[in-house]
C-alpha cells in the first residue's frame, strides 16, 4: 500500500502538470477568448470520465537553454473518456505551454493516443492549438508531425477523425486536420494556413489579416477546408456530440439506432416545390419532410452551398444525404459542389452509411473559371465515388436531371439500387429551351417570326420529352411516385437493400481524380 | 426557443438575394454566392502591355521609348523575393512607354512597358 507521503507527491505533481503553463498564460488564454486544453477536454466529454495519459512526459529539448525549461505535459493533453457513454480518445494541445508548440515528445503523445484509438476501433478527436512547429527542437519536430500525418492516412475510413481547430494551427500543422474526416471552426478563434499574413506580405506585397486570410469564416466559405461553424467553443462542442451522434464508432459498427419519430408537419412535402422548374426552393427542406423527426444535419452549410450533404435519420438509422440546391445558382455541379459531393460519398461508404441523393439540376455551371480550375477532374470525382459506393445507394428524382448531371448524381448507369422519380421530373440531355434551339435551329431561322416559332418547337419537346417516362420507359427510373409517397418509398428501398452485398474488382485501390 | 428564431441566429453568414441565372437556355432564380459573383470574366491577354507579374523592385532598365526591340530581349530588371527577374519583351515591337524608373517598387500587375 502506498505511504501517505507517495500519495501526497502524486497529487502534488498531478497539481502542478494541469497548472498547464501557469496562470500568467491561463489569464492570456483566457484574455483570448479561448477556454484551457482541459477546460476543453472537461466540457466535451462526460462528466468524469476524462482519463490521462502521459502526464509526467517531459521533453527532449537540450539546445538553446530548453534543458532548463520545464514544459508540463510538453504542451498537449492527451487521454481517453467516454461521450454519450461510448469511448474516444482525445488530444488538446495546450497553447499555455510554450504556445502550444509541437516538439518530439508532444507529437509522441498525440501518437500513443492516436495509435490507441485505432487499435480499439474508437473515434479520435484532436483539438488543435498550437504555435506550430517547436523551432528548437528542429528536425525532430518535423519527424513528429510526419509520424501524425502518417497514422492520420492509416486510420482514415476505419475511425471517425474529428479535428476542432480552437487556436492557430499554421504551417504544416494544417495537414493534420486536412486528413482527418471533419474540421471544427470557431468564429475569431481559428486561424489556419500555411503561410502566414507576414511572410505573404513581404513576399507579395499583399497586406491581409490572420482572420482574412485563414479565419472560421475564411474556410466555412471559400475554402471549404472546415465542416462545421460555430460562434463558440460551446456551441462547436455540442455539434461535435450531435455529429458523433450519426457516426458508427469504427468501419465494422453500425451507428447507434435512433428513436423513430415522423416528420414534423410543417414540412408538406407536397407544398415544398413549386412546378414551375426555374422557380427556387430549399431542397434541405425536402430532406426533412421524409426524415424522421424532420431531422437533418448538414454539413459545409456555407461552403458550395448549391449542393447538400449531411446526415438524416429514417427508420433510427442513419442515412447520408446528397441533394442539388436550386435556392444556390440553380443547383449546378462544378468544381467545389464535386468536391464537396465527392469527399462525402466516399465517407459514407467507407463508414456503411446508405446514400440518398436528391436529384434537381440543370448540369454543370457554365464558364472559363470553371473550365480553367478543372471542373472537368474535380466533376469526375462525383461519378468515381458513386460508382466505387457499395452502400444503399437511392436516387429520387424531383425535377430536373439534365445531361451529364443525370448521370452523375447516382443514376442508375452508376449501380443506383432504387431510382425513384417524381411526375414533374424530366431526364434529358438538356432543358427543352437549349434542346429545341439546337434541333429546331433551321426551322427557327426561317420562320417569319422566329420567336413564336422557337416558342412552339419548345412546346412540342416539352411535351414529348419533358416528363419522367421515357427514362422508366427504358428501366432507367424504377417507379414514378407521388411526392407524398417519398417517404415510405424511401424507408422501403433501405429495408429491402439493409443486407446489399456487391463486389468490386480485386485491386490495391483505384486511381481516384484527387 | 422558437425554430424560427433558432434559425435566425444559426446565420452568421449572409443570404444573398435572388437573382436570374441563365442555364441552358433557361433562365433560374436562384441565389448567387460570393465566389460566383466576385470571378473575374476571362479577357484574352494584351501581348503588348507588359505588367509586373509579382511585387518587386525595378532594378535596372535595359530599353528606353522608340527601341526597335525583338520577341524574349530583356527590358528590364525586377527583383522580387531575393530574385533578379528579367522582364523580357513578349513580342517583336517599338517601345512606346516605359512606366517605371530604377528603384521603383512596383506592387504586382503594374503596368510596366506597352508595345507598339
Amino acid at each position: 500500500m502506498s505511504s501517505d507521503k507517495k500519495v501526497r507527491e502524486l497529487q502534488k505533481r498531478r497539481k502542478e502538470v494541469q497548472q498547464g503553463g501557469g496562470e500568467q498564460a491561463i489569464q492570456k488564454q483566457v484574455a483570448m477568448g479561448k477556454m484551457t486544453a482541459r477546460e476543453r477536454i472537461i466540457k466535451l466529454l462526460d462528466e468524469g470520465s476524462f482519463n490521462e495519459y502521459d502526464m509526467f512526459v517531459e521533453h527532449e529539448a537540450r539546445d538553446f537553454g530548453m534543458d532548463l525549461k520545464i514544459l508540463h505535459g510538453d504542451g498537449v493533453i492527451t487521454g481517453t473518456g467516454t461521450m454519450g457513454g461510448r469511448p474516444v480518445c482525445i488530444f488538446a494541445q495546450d497553447f499555455t505551454v510554450a504556445g502550444g508548440s509541437l516538439g518530439s515528445m508532444h507529437a509522441r503523445k498525440i501518437t500513443k493516443i492516436m495509435d490507441h484509438s485505432l487499435k480499439m476501433r474508437m473515434p479520435l478527436i484532436g483539438i488543435n492549438d498550437s504555435g506550430g512547429a517547436r523551432i528548437q527542437e528542429g528536425v525532430n519536430s518535423l519527424a513528429g508531425y510526419g509520424e501524425i500525418f502518417f497514422r492520420n492516412t492509416l486510420a482514415s475510413g476505419v475511425i471517425p477523425q474529428i479535428s476542432v481547430i480552437l487556436g492557430p494551427c499554421a504551417g504544416g500543422a494544417v495537414y493534420s486536420p486536412a486528413l482527418t474526416d471533419f474540421v471544427f471552426v470557431v468564429d475569431s478563434i481559428s486561424k489556419m494556413f500555411i503561410t502566414g499574413p507576414e511572410v505573404i506580405k513581404t513576399v507579395l506585397g499583399e497586406d491581409i489579416s490572420m482572420e482574412e486570410l485563414g479565419g472560421a469564416r475564411v474556410h466555412s466559405e471559400i475554402t471549404g477546408n472546415a465542416h462545421f461553424f460555430s460562434e463558440s467553443e460551446d456551441e462547436c462542442f455540442d455539434q461535435i456530440k450531435a455529429l458523433l451522434s450519426y457516426l458508427p464508432w469504427s468501419n465494422t459498427d453500425v451507428p447507434a439506432r435512433k428513436k423513430v419519430i415522423q416528420p414534423l408537419e410543417k414540412y408538406n412535402i407536397s407544398e415544398i416545390v413549386p412546378g414551375d422548374k426555374r422557380q427556387p426552393y430549399d431542397v434541405r427542406n425536402v430532406i426533412r419532410s421524409v426524415t424522421d423527426g424532420s431531422d437533418f444535419f448538414e454539413i459545409q452549410e456555407n461552403w458550395a452551398a448549391n449542393i447538400v450533404i449531411g446526415f438524416g435519420t429514417m427508420n433510427g438509422h442513419t442515412v447520408g444525404f446528397v441533394a442539388n440546391q436550386p435556392l444556390v445558382l440553380a443547383g449546378v455541379l462544378d468544381v467545389d459542389s464535386s468536391d464537396k459531393a465527392g469527399r462525402f460519398i466516399r465517407y459514407c461508404d467507407a463508414f456503411n452509411i446508405p446514400i440518398i441523393t436528391l436529384v434537381d439540376l440543370p448540369g454543370y455551371l457554365p464558364g472559363v473559371d470553371q473550365e480553367h480550375a478543372g471542373v472537368i477532374r474535380h466533376g469526375a470525382k462525383v461519378l468515381y465515388a458513386y460508382s466505387e459506393a457499395t452502400v444503399p445507394k437511392i436516387t429520387v428524382i424531383i425535377r430536373k436531371a439534365y445531361g451529364g448531371g443525370y448521370i452523375a448524381m447516382n443514376s442508375r448507369h452508376l449501380r443506383a439500387d432504387f431510382v425513384f422519380a417524381w411526375p414533374d421530373a424530366e431526364v434529358a440531355v438538356m432543358g427543352p429551351e437549349g434542346a429545341a434551339n439546337i434541333i429546331f435551329r433551321k426551322e427557327i431561322a426561317s420562320a417569319e417570326d422566329p420567336e413564336l416559332m422557337r416558342a412552339q418547337k419548345v412546346q412540342e419537346y416539352k411535351e414529348k420529352f419533358a416528363n419522367p417516362y421515357v427514362a422508366a420507359a427504358k428501366g432507367f427510373i424504377d417507379s414514378v411516385i407521388e411526392p407524398g409517397e417519398t417517404r415510405k418509398s424511401l424507408l422501403h428501398a433501405l429495408e429491402v437493400s439493409g443486407d446489399k452485398s456487391v463486389g468490386m474488382p480485386a485491386k490495391k485501390h483505384g486511381i481516384p481524380p484527387f | 426557443m422558437s425554430n424560427k428564431e433558432k434559425t435566425a441566429k444559426k446565420k452568421p453568414f449572409q443570404e444573398p438575394p435572388l437573382e436570374s441565372l441563365e442555364i441552358g437556355g433557361a433562365v433560374y432564380i436562384t441565389r448567387l454566392t460570393s465566389k460566383f459573383s466576385n470571378r473575374k470574366n476571362w479577357e484574352r491577354p494584351n501581348e503588348r502591355v507588359v505588367i509586373a507579374v509579382i511585387p518587386g523592385t525595378i532594378q535596372k532598365i535595359m530599353v528606353k521609348v522608340g527601341d526597335q526591340v525583338e520577341a524574349g530581349l530583356p527590358m528590364l530588371i525586377l527583383e522580387a523575393m531575393k530574385m533578379r527577374n528579367e522582364v523580357l519583351a513578349p513580342v517583336g515591337g517599338v517601345i512606346r512607354t516605359i512606366n517605371v524608373s530604377v528603384g521603383e517598387q512596383v506592387p504586382k500587375s503594374h503596368l510596366l512597358v506597352e508595345l507598339d
